[in-house]
């Protein structure tokens, strides 16, 4: 079983090696991540665990922190921290919130 | 129980894939190397990816192999090398 992000030895395009800004939102996702480190929630070798189950074809479209994202959620969810119920219901307010333009 | 490698020690890569979280790159495995020195021992990884705590802990060995053993259509010099990190229980002497 050979996971998405181990791609030592394969055909590759270029690497980008340009520096990126953070935006906001990746800004939250770290802290948020580094929280739910302190709290106990999670540890790095788990989110890695996380990331390379998104499976290849979300592994290879999200971007960088989007796959935190995935995963973070997919954890919160495993441990019974959140529901999938109350993210949809959220992502839904937020969506309303920002009007139709978001969805 | 922990198995002693030591420098200069022959050693091949576990040719194994299960599932979960692996430090040990595919290309890799099935490989033979030389144990260039022992860096110690560290929680498991592929334990601490379970949530859990990792231990018992493991043995972590820097190993060399030859570029040209790793890849089959290698153009560059015979004496090219990479060392790479590699757990105690993914290593068997030689």
């Amino acid at each position: 079983m050979r996971g998405p992000h181990d791609v030592g030895g394969l055909a590759a395009g270029p690497v980008d090696t340009e520096p990126h800004a953070m935006t906001f939102w990746e800004k939250q996702i770290d802290a948020l991540n580094v929280l739910l480190a302190q709290k106990g929630f999670r540890k790095t070798d788990e989110n890695r665990r996380y990331i390379e189950m998104l499976g290849d074809d979300a592994y290879n479209t999200l971007s960088y922190y989007e796959r935190w994202t995935a995963a973070l959620a997919r954890q919160l969810i495993d441990k019974g921290v959140v529901t999938q119920d109350e993210i949809d219901a959220r992502v839904a307010e937020i969506r309303n919130r920002l009007g139709a333009d978001a969805a | 129980m922990a198995k002693e490698f030591a420098a200069g020690d022959r050693v091949r890569v576990r040719e194994d894939f299960p599932p979960g979280h692996i430090r040990t790159p595919v290309y890799v495995r099935g490989k033979a190397g030389v144990v260039t020195r022992a860096l110690g021992a560290f929680p498991n990884p592929e334990v601490l990816a379970l949530g859990r705590d990792g231990l018992p802990k493991k043995a972590l060995y820097e190993v060399r192999f030859r570029q040209k053993d790793l890849w089959p259509d290698y153009a560059g010099p015979a004496s090219d090398t990479l060392d790479i990190d590699i757990y105690e229980h993914w290593l068997a002497k030689i």
